[in-house]
């Protein structure tokens, strides 16, 4: 399952401090797209709206749509729990629950969902999702090991595992690989490559050369300066972006004059 | 000589020296201390377990069935307050550290905080004075009504002061250092973790269970044992309120209730001459060795799920 994100006209506030203005795009289903700009430029705090986790923060509130396959995440009535159910997220920093196994992990978000599940299909759906986020292989002879004994990059591979195991329909990678060695993070952006066949994934970077790599189109998020809130710069088919860009601050940013 | 070719001595500072030092004496401190309470109490109940029966209080066979009633009134004593106290205690930390407005969190704080500043003996006073009679129609209610219950079997208490009541009085001393640790490792879970349960689409309550409560599980536990070793050892409270005589039973609200070793010692030690004083402390002895045991399991419990701990 793999879903359209349309935005129209988003602004996100944390109490009167308004960080995003104005955003609107369109995500296509079955591609990568990645949201790049210099630090504090709202692109985390936007990708957080897509499925409500900036609720987390006191005060914060949007104003706007967020419709997904023509349903608005904030209309009346519609549960964030819910939400965050069909629009899976993995963070920055690989955060497995540590007093859980490696499997109890994986199933820790299909335990919320659906209480009752046979051993059989736990077992399956494990295999599956572990298979999935390419660590069967790594992690099957220890499956009731902690997960925080994993490296850092298999404990990321194992949130990803964690996320798709409840099928959801769209991805959101907050900076998921900006913790981890070069190796770990090939591991992933060919994962990526693999989940975009069923996923609709939207990944935030500080890695230039990740975002040309792995994504179709990139959004370019910017700041005028400290305490303006955020914008939506420029989006585009990735190769336009970094190459021939239409706005000189996308421009220099990609070409690594600012940022 | 070969001062040339010896190696410079590293350069020990006059401070590190005398704080290193300090800082053994302290920790040395400790086991003199542990190891002269523990010395007094062995050479002085030795007497008392080869002691003649006939010189023990109430004319018991042996010491040992001296002893016994007492031993499991204070171990039951004290895990009835632990039953009432740990819930309790791990409700009102949640809702401080993760569910109540900052305001209204921290003036909460504050009361519990208070709470453990009242002397034991004023909880004695208030149990006597207070809950006692409160609780009596309760538990005349609760034997009617439930009487097949074992634990509730009658006939009931008049005064109310049964052990049921000296459980309710030593769960209201023990919350304090339970939630206030309690709320102390709440606090302390990870951000990450919460979002991880919230982004899987876990409730506010699931993300309580899935991340806080695990993550605080061995906090939970060695909360749980300081509370436990205070109700163990807890005297004035339960000489006050508690109706005692010498039985093992385990019925709450009847008017024959097992005392405490501590409590005990605290109403014979006054008239105690001779061997009795002897017995007393042997008493002690077993108490100490009962408060031991509790803390080693508590510890083993701990160290078990060590690797699931979060720590690593």
């Amino acid at each position: 399952m793999s879903k359209r994100i349309e935005v129209r006209d988003l602004n996100v506030y944390y109490s009167k401090f308004r960080a995003v203005e104005g955003v609107s795009l369109t995500i296509e289903p079955r591609s990568i797209t990645a949201f790049i700009g210099p630090s504090g430029c709202g692109k985390s705090t936007f990708l957080r709206t897509l499925n409500r986790m900036h609720e987390v923060i006191p005060g914060a509130r949007v104003e706007g749509e967020v419709l997904i396959d023509g349903d608005d995440l904030y209309g009346p009535g519609v549960d964030p729990v819910l939400v965050r159910r069909q629009v899976g997220m993995v963070f920055q920093r690989p955060n497995p629950f540590p007093t859980m196994s490696i499997k109890e992990n994986v199933l820790a978000g299909v335990k919320l969902n659906n209480r009752r599940i046979s051993k059989s299909d736990a077992d399956d759906l494990v295999e599956k999702s572990l298979r999935g986020a390419n660590l069967w292989n790594e992690v099957k002879d220890r499956l009731d090991r902690p997960g925080s004994g994993l490296s850092g990059g298999q404990q990321q591979r194992l949130c990803i595992a964690r996320a798709i195991a409840v099928s959801p329909d769209i991805l959101l990678m907050d900076e998921p690989c900006s913790a981890l060695d070069p190796i770990s993070t090939l591991a992933i952006e060919d994962l990526m490559e693999e989940l975009k066949k069923e996923y609709t994934i939207v990944i935030v970077t500080h890695n230039m050369q990740q975002a040309s790599r792995v994504s179709d189109k990139t959004a370019f998020f910017n700041i005028a300066g400290t305490g303006q809130p955020g914008k939506l710069i420029e989006y585009d088919d990735t190769n336009t972006i970094f190459t021939q860009p239409n706005v000189q601050a996308t421009e220099d940013y990609v070409s690594g004059r600012f940022g | 000589m070969t001062t040339q070719t010896a190696r410079p001595k590293p350069v020990i500072r006059l401070g590190d020296r005398v704080f290193a030092r300090s800082t053994l004496i302290a920790g040395s401190l400790i086991l003199v201390a542990l190891a002269a309470v523990a010395i007094f109490l062995i050479v002085e109940a030795i007497p008392a377990l080869g002691a003649d029966p006939k010189e023990l209080k109430g004319s018991p066979s042996s010491f040992w069935t001296y002893v016994g009633p007492l031993a499991f009134g204070t171990v039951w004593a004290a895990f009835l307050a632990l039953l009432i106290a740990v819930p309790l205690a791990t409700g009102i930390a949640l809702f401080i550290s993760h569910y109540a407005p900052r305001r209204l969190a921290q003036g909460l704080a504050y009361v519990i905080d208070l709470l453990a500043a009242v002397p034991s003996v004023v909880f004695g006073l208030w149990g006597i004075k207070v809950l006692a009679p409160a609780v009596q129609p309760v538990y005349a209610w609760l034997t009617d009504n439930l009487g097949w219950f074992p634990l509730f079997a009658g006939p009931v208490s008049g005064t109310g002061r049964t052990i049921l009541t000296v459980a309710i009085v030593l769960a209201v001393m023990i919350l304090p250092i339970i939630t206030a640790m309690a709320r102390e490792v709440f606090l302390q879970t990870p951000k990450l973790h919460e979002e991880a349960a919230l982004a899987l689409g876990a409730t506010r309550w699931e993300m309580v269970r899935m991340a806080v409560i695990p993550f605080g599980r061995s906090g939970l536990v060695s909360a749980s044992i300081l509370g436990l070793g205070r109700a163990l050892g807890e005297t004035m409270a339960v000489a006050m309120v508690l109706s005692p005589s010498t039985v093992i039973s385990f019925v709450l609200l009847q008017s024959e209730n097992p005392n405490t070793i501590a409590s005990n010692i605290a109403l014979n030690f006054p008239e105690a001459h001779g061997t009795g004083v002897n017995v007393l402390i042997a008493t002690g002895l077993i108490l100490f060795v009962i408060t031991f045991a509790v803390n080693f399991i508590a510890r083993a419990i701990v160290a078990r799920r060590k690797e699931f701990s979060g720590a690593n």
